[in-house]
């Protein structure tokens, strides 16, 4: 075995203090394959050593939350004994250095941490972030990642029915690709990761483990220099067939009593799969390493502990059931290997060919894992910008095709035709990809939920606290927008190297404007992940806190989509409208700026109005609905006209402000409605005391503004629909 | 009318014909599992869509020489109708009880969407609801739906009008622009001789359900439960 030299110690990531924690944890120095399991347990990326601090600040509860953050993945009540359970996780780093397989594996792993808490994986989304489409790499890497998350999640058969992708050159260097599984379960047949009652027999199933993905935890903690391309061999290879079995054969035996406790085997594999479960359990773990199913010849203990090998769970077993659970694993053609027990001793043992390669206290070093208050500056706050600096342009629907047209608004049907976004039978016809919430019914019932992701990073770069806020208050209006209650989160934290203290005033920005959003919207956050150290040559991201938000509708044939449903339906426009046109899209794209503060988010508005929008829904008063978001107004008007394939005439802007604030500021809080009962409409939002008006009449074949002017529908999808592809050809 | 489903190791449609197939039939189809050579007697046999065997070797090849498709070949030769649906169509036409190859799409990617398919043969159980010409808006979703065959086959298949559905825009006609895949003679579906063995790419129950966005794959499983019995 290889001698543990300083720079051994500072390959595999420990500081020395950290080096020094270990040394006291052991009381003697540790072998490789110790050093090698400390090193991946202590990662930024299975520890959150940056990020605990603030992540316990986040609201996680509400009734309805059945379990919050710490598990694999958090789980809510739909009602009916059943249960939603999902979360969201980055797999940037790998996705950047080989989009496909990255993609794929990133897929791979979010379904197995909701499926190993025994639900059925319904839904997937994706919130993908890009650099600059001028960047030599993006069109590579788009294509790349879109092919792996469609490969991955069409060959399971679970639908990828939403999500997000955003271009912008902060990502030049460390894209994102944050993957979103949500699941039903039954309540009482949830499953746990807690492993109890020694004795009890260790089992392995899934895939063979073979040298892939050695190291993948500890790579996703640092930054990225120019010979990240070196890094290749530690992105692991994903198999969707084999996840397709091992999703059915999993589901099968939790049919049956056989199970105590069950984890996939997901960031540093093994290694952490068999320490989180014996620390929650509070037992000790004896392995035997050749018992592993290994892919390859003449593994060592260390390569065996820090694979990541793809589709592999580990599961304790009630004693005598093995043989039952065997042969279900067996009809899927699966491994299944007894390969240890749980133990008294409050340690891990590892055998390997008669001799222990391994002995290491299991509590002392899950809870010694190092959490630090990392030193942090708040980003001071912006200047809000003065409307008098942006010039009324002289045509404005010129300026709404350029919009429609440009990558942010862009449609992105090139991307999500290749996603099975059908399969299972239960994708809303309006609620496909493309609106703002995918809406899927819960399989045999009338009941549908509602998923979304959503976060404006320019928003939070200009001002952490407000971008953290409007992540999570745009994320609940996508659903209330369907006329399903927005029930719980989950978050992925994109960030660069939290060792700066203004990235980790970024960080800890978004948290607290995250924090109030959650708290006033009822809204906690169940489930979660970090990534940081998303830089690239001293370069970070802009802060992306990206929200997955999941809703409720008990009667999906009461839910709405964004088309325009009809010809001479009134239009009306909940919320006040102010112009904002500070860190605007308007104001990026079309004169170049990224200036100002962005919108402010008033979290009672914000409750209130969507309270009310999604009570008109249910009343049956609403024919379709969108919110206000990057674009503002008229943006919002296009793309209802473009779903529903009819124009609109508005009649009404805003005497009081110029009019391309007006057309395109960002206010929040704000929906768009089409209804053809306005007057009740109208009577009740004064009722309720929220702003509300009528902006014009849905009808004809052009976006019309009286006195302004005109243009076609024809001519805006064509922007619309013709930048991702001719990009992706070019 | 008693109608069973075949479910290989990938096979991902399988529950939403079980859906499709309950609603219209009033009861439950069999399941059965691909390692099971012999199952009771059922009036239509179904190939469900999906990734068989991960599509791995090629899409539906290693699907063909599974136990349960010599039998699905003996009744077929005996005129049970057997319909097989994207990668259905797929290990049908590996296993040779149709004609050609489904060849990867000419975009080279995997396409999901709605396209439009015009009746070419009405005189089947599979699709005597439907009326001869007529047009419907059902799903794609597959990777490898270009439709190959010598032209000599092609000529045979529009000779015997053994082609069930075409790929047309919505008004009927054809045009490259709305062939999602490539296929030759933009053809979406395809008869054995004898007209009881059906293959088609798109997936006619995504559309059998208005809840789903429409319903124009529905008369396809009223028709077979005419054709066969309720």
């Amino acid at each position: 075995m290889s001698e543990i030299t300083p720079e051994v110690i500072a390959s595999h990531g420990f500081t020395e203090e950290e080096y020094d924690k270990v040394l006291d944890i052991m009381g003697r120095q540790p072998n490789m394959t110790e050093l090698g399991i400390f090193s991946v347990m202590w990662s930024e990326h299975c520890s959150y050593k940056s990020s605990k601090k603030w992540l316990k600040t986040l609201p996680t509860e509400a009734p309805w939350v059945i379990c919050g953050p710490g598990e694999n993945a958090g789980i809510i009540d739909i009602g009916d004994g059943q249960a939603a359970i999902f979360k969201m996780e980055s797999h940037n780093h790998p996705s950047y250095i080989e989009p496909y397989q990255g993609a794929a594996t990133g897929v791979g792993g979010i379904l197995r941490d909701v499926f190993t808490m025994g639900a059925r994986p319904v839904a997937n989304l994706n919130a993908l972030r890009f650099g600059s489409p001028d960047h030599p790499k993006t069109r590579h890497l788009v294509s790349g990642v879109v092919a792996g998350v469609g490969g991955y999640g069409n060959c399971v058969g679970v639908p990828t029915v939403g999500g997000e992708c955003e271009f912008h050159p902060s990502y030049n260097g460390n894209i994102l690709v944050n993957a979103m599984t949500v699941g039903i379960a039954d309540q009482d047949k949830i499953f746990y990761s807690a492993a109890t009652g020694a004795g009890n027999p260790i089992v392995y199933v899934g895939s063979k483990t073979g040298r892939d993905g050695i190291h993948g935890a500890t790579m996703a903690s640092t930054e990225f220099s120019e010979d990240s391309d070196a890094k290749r061999p530690t992105v692991q290879v994903g198999d969707p067939f084999t996840e397709k079995l091992l999703i059915e054969a999993c589901l099968e035996l939790m049919q049956t009593d056989c199970i105590i406790g069950i984890q996939d085997m997901g960031a540093a594999g093994l290694t952490s799969s068999s320490f989180e479960m014996a620390s929650k359990g509070g037992v000790g773990v004896e392995l035997d390493l050749d018992k592993i199913p290994q892919r390859e010849e003449n593994m060592t203990a260390y390569e065996m502990m820090l694979s990541e090998s793809q589709e592999r769970m580990l599961m304790v077993l009630r004693p005598g059931t093995e043989a039952r659970a065997e042969a279900i694993f067996k009809k899927w053609e699966l491994d299944f290997s007894v390969c240890g027990e749980l133990t008294n001793s409050g340690h891990m043992v590892l055998r390997h060919k008669g001799e222990i390669v391994a002995d290491l206290p299991i509590d002392p070093l899950a809870l010694a894992s190092p959490e630090y208050d990392r030193p942090w500056v708040a980003t001071p706050k912006p200047a809000a910008l003065d409307i008098k600096s942006s010039p009324e342009p002289v045509d404005l629907m010129a300026t709404l095709t350029q919009m429609m047209g440009s990558p942010a608004l862009a449609s992105k049907r090139w991307i999500w035709e290749q996603y099975d976004h059908m399969v299972m039978g239960d994708t809303l016809g309006h609620g496909r990809p493309g609106g703002d919430a995918a809406l899927v019914r819960v399989h045999g019932t009338a009941k549908a939920l509602a998923m979304t992701s959503d976060c404006t990073p320019r928003y939070c770069y200009a001002d952490p606290v407000e971008g953290g806020r409007q992540a999570v208050a745009e994320t609940w209006r996508n659903i209330t927008a369907t006329g399903a209650t927005p029930l719980a989160i989950t978050d992925n934290m994109n960030f660069g190297n939290p060792e700066k203290p203004e990235i980790m005033g970024q960080f800890v920005g978004c948290c607290e404007g995250m924090s109030e959003a959650c708290l006033a919207l009822d809204y906690p956050v169940v489930s979660g992940n970090v990534s940081l150290y998303n830089e690239t040559n001293g370069e970070g991201i802009h802060p992306t806190p990206t929200i997955g938000g999941v809703g409720l509708i008990e009667d999906a044939s009461k839910s709405v989509g964004i088309g325009f449903t009809g010809d001479n339906l009134d239009l009306i426009l909940i919320g006040e409208t102010r112009g904002h046109l500070g860190c605007s899209l308007y104001l990026e794209l079309i004169e170049n700026r990224t200036e100002g503060a962005p919108p402010p988010v008033d979290l009672v508005a914000e409750r209130q109005n969507g309270d009310f929008v999604r009570s008109q829904i249910l009343a049956g008063l609403v024919a379709a609905c969108h919110d206000l978001s990057d674009g503002g107004a008229l943006i919002t008007v296009t793309e209802m006209a473009l779903a529903g394939n009819r124009g609109a005439r508005l009649h009404c802007s805003d005497q009081d402000l110029p009019l391309h604030a007006w057309s395109f500021g960002e206010d929040q809080a704000r929906y768009l409605l089409a209804t053809n009962t306005s007057e009740t409409l109208i009577a009740n939002a004064s009722a309720a005391g929220v702003a509300a008006k009528v902006i014009g009449k849905t009808g004809g074949s052009n976006i019309e503004m009286d006195g302004v002017g005109s243009i076609s529908i024809a001519t805006l999808r064509q922007a619309h629909e013709d930048w991702m592809p001719t990009f992706m050809n070019g | 009318m008693k109608a069973a489903v075949i479910v290989f190791p990938g096979s991902n449609c399988d529950r939403d014909i079980q859906v499709s197939l309950r609603k219209a039939m009033g009861t439950e189809p069999l399941m059965v599992w691909h390692g099971d050579s012999s199952f009771a007697d059922v009036d239509l046999i179904a190939v469900p869509g999906g990734f068989s065997y991960g599509d791995y070797l090629r899409a539906g090849a290693m699907a063909a020489k599974s136990p349960v498709m010599r039998e699905i070949a003996d009744r077929a030769n005996k005129g049970v109708p057997v319909m097989g649906i994207c990668n259905g169509f797929q290990i049908l036409t590996e296993s040779g009880l149709l004609p050609g190859a489904l060849m990867r799409n000419a975009g080279l990617k995997y396409v999901c969407k709605d396209v439009h398919l015009r009746v070419e043969a009405n005189d089947t159980p599979f699709t005597q609801n439907y009326s001869q010409g007529s047009v419907m808006r059902i799903p794609v979703a597959h990777h490898d739906g270009n439709y190959f065959a010598d032209s000599n086959v092609l000529d045979e298949l529009e000779a015997e009008n053994r082609i069930a559905f075409k790929y047309t825009n919505v008004d009927g006609t054809e045009s490259e622009d709305a062939n999602p895949n490539g296929s030759q003679r933009h053809i979406a579906g395809i008869l054995n001789k004898k007209r009881n063995v059906l293959g088609m790419m798109p997936h006619p129950e995504r559309l059998a359900d208005p809840d789903l966005g429409g319903t124009d794959g529905k008369p396809m499983f009223e028709g077979l439960v005419a054709a066969l019995g309720s």
